[in-house]
């Protein structure tokens, strides 16, 4: 993107050259931390680009891995298996529900241990700590392990009840990490209005958490709706999207896959492109 | 809010009336107390449920009971003790592939990105927006014998006709650091973009090279980044296996194939327990000497931006 300016800039002397004390560095000709960035980047978006051109193959058989020309039919008939839509609409319900639940415990805990000092804070931050860094596969394995000790029957249920356990955390640190930096002063001179606390806190400090409690609802979300390793372990007969795609690979992944993928990121990506248009817009 | 009395450092004199000190007291209790019970219930509570399992003995026809069995985990590490030791080395070695191609993309991002830094981010982040399994299976099928990078350089005779990629070590710690390299990425990112760059310049002046600026200044300031990053890889890496079954094949299986399959095919509960646990405290025992040597708060820090 900056790539037309840079033969101009090597070109103009370095204003600072001859008043600085010290020797300056040589300008590089050629930037290779942009080559290599690029370079990373292309091999993050290989599979990708993959799954979206492999969408519109003409594929015959279930071994979708070469060219056989262009075809809009698996968009045609995207929802031509119902188990995978019902998976998607099950994907997508618990990954709204983990959304609100762990987004308002979260907030809840960030805004605790962000302001307050209190007894029981550090066992909160260290259970935090490890929920986080445990590994998926422990975590989906403990969680079992209850159920089956407990007798309860896994399915809907025990998939949300876990997915706002692994992301709670989550949103708890970017709440919190909002609240630390916010001015206690707007607070104080709230209360000196006269506003009662509960006042206080809807008008001027909820608003001013709102962009990190958004945050980490989307944290929440992506991951809820992306995980297949607790999932795996505590969904009894339900499917989610990502426990029908690996089901499917022991038949041969239907070209269906990609559509839904390729629409999925391409919600992604007009998200993000609004966020980025919002941002501008406030900034 | 009813913080003052709490916030205020060394308990300093607080210029407003605030309300009955018992209500400011159990405030921040009653804030936290949903999400803690939460994370009791359904992450101490099935730890411990986990552990307590790993001492049964039984099966699923006669049931199990709690008889203190030790040996599920003398057998566990008996039996399974080359899975868990591959885990550690491909977890490991994927973690130091993402620190060699995570770090000096986070300081070209930090240092050099400019006006479009945000963008750069947003990039590196929009593959994920793809789920990981769909992700994993699509660089599976990019790397099949026939696909289309291996399959097209046979084609223009650049690799020679047997070559396989799929099915390796290399392909498995590739796909881990794939999957994981923005852990690494934006931990790095979040430390060298807060720094003030005018430390470099100050390092430069007093005549540091270009060498010794980095290595004396911007390294010690990121390596708090780079731990949070080790913690955020490392993990999840030893610990996953959906990239050793779609690239591995069967020779490179790592120790999450086996706990998943003693749970849920084999139905072997405590020795699927023991297992796990001893993956668990493996890792964890690490991680958590790396936080006290670092401060959990730090690293959380970095992990939350």
């Amino acid at each position: 993107m900056s790539s037309t300016d840079l033969p101009v800039s090597t070109d103009t002397p370095d204003p600072f050259a001859r008043t600085g004390p010290a020797p300056r560095r040589s300008r590089r000709a050629v930037d290779w931390g942009k080559y290599f960035t690029w370079l990373v980047m292309a091999w993050l978006f290989a599979p990708i680009l993959f799954m979206i051109a492999f969408s519109f193959n003409d594929v015959q058989g279930r071994h979708n891995v070469t060219w056989q020309g262009f075809t809009l039919r698996w968009y045609e008939d995207a929802l031509a298996y119902p188990d995978l839509t019902t998976a998607l609409l099950n994907s997508l319900a618990i990954a709204l529900l983990t959304m609100v639940i762990a987004g308002v415990l979260g907030s809840l805990l960030g805004l605790a241990l962000g302001r307050y000092r209190f007894r029981g804070q550090g066992t909160t931050n260290l259970v935090m700590f490890a929920a986080i860094s445990a590994p998926e596969v422990v975590l989906g394995a403990a969680l079992l392990s209850l159920f089956l000790t407990m007798n309860v029957a896994t399915g809907f249920l025990t998939i949300l009840l876990s997915h706002v356990m692994f992301t709670v955390s989550f949103v708890a640190i970017t709440v919190r990490a909002r609240v630390l930096t916010l001015d206690p002063s707007l607070e104080e001179a709230a209360r000196d209005l006269g506003a009662t606390p509960l006042t206080t806190f809807r008008l001027v400090t909820l608003p001013m958490l709102a962009p990190a409690i958004m945050a980490g609802g989307l944290i929440a979300f992506a991951l809820s709706i992306d995980d297949y390793i607790i999932t795996s372990f505590v969904s009894g007969n339900v499917q989610t999207f990502p426990l029908w795609i690996w089901g499917a690979t022991r038949v041969g992944i239907p070209p269906q896959v990609n559509v839904m993928g390729t629409l999925i990121f391409a919600i992604g990506v007009v998200l993000a492109i609004v966020n980025i248009v919002l941002a501008r817009r406030r900034a | 809010m009813a913080m003052e009395t709490t916030t205020t450092p060394e308990g300093g004199p607080s210029p407003t009336p605030t309300p009955p000190r018992r209500v400011a007291a159990a405030a921040p209790y009653f804030l936290v107390l949903p999400g803690w019970l939460w994370l009791a219930i359904f992450f101490v509570v099935p730890i411990v449920s986990m552990v307590t399992m790993s001492l049964m003995s039984g099966n699923l026809v006669r049931g199990f009971s709690l008889t203190f069995e030790f040996g599920n985990y003398a057998d566990a590490v008996a039996t399974y003790w080359e899975q868990i030791l591959r885990s550690l080395f491909y977890g490991g070695c994927a973690t130091l592939l993402c620190i060699a191609i995570g770090y000096p993309v986070a300081y070209w991002i930090a240092f050099r990105g400019g006006a479009y830094k945000s963008t750069y981010l947003l990039l590196l982040l929009l593959p994920f927006f793809v789920s990981f399994v769909l992700r994993t299976i699509s660089w599976g099928f990019l790397l099949a014998d026939d696909g289309v990078l291996l399959g097209t350089l046979k084609d223009i005779g650049l690799v020679p006709d047997g070559t396989r990629v799929l099915n390796s070590a290399p392909a498995v710690v590739f796909g881990l650091a794939y999957n994981f390299l923005p852990f690494m990425v934006l931990p790095i990112y979040a430390v060298l973009e807060r720094m003030d760059h005018r430390l470099v310049e100050a390092a430069r002046d007093l005549y540091a090279g270009r060498v010794q600026a980095f290595v004396r200044v911007v390294l010690p300031i990121s390596l708090p980044g780079v731990f949070a990053g080790v913690i955020m890889t490392f993990i999840p890496s030893s610990a996953d296996y959906i990239n050793a079954k779609v690239l591995g094949g069967t020779h490179n299986t790592m120790i999450g194939q086996v706990i998943e399959s003693q749970y849920l095919v084999n139905n072997a509960y405590p020795m699927a327990a023991s297992i796990t646990f001893i993956l668990m405290a493996v890792l964890l025992i690490g991680i958590f000497s790396y936080a006290r040597a670092l401060g959990t708060e730090q690293v959380m820090e970095a992990q939350a931006r």
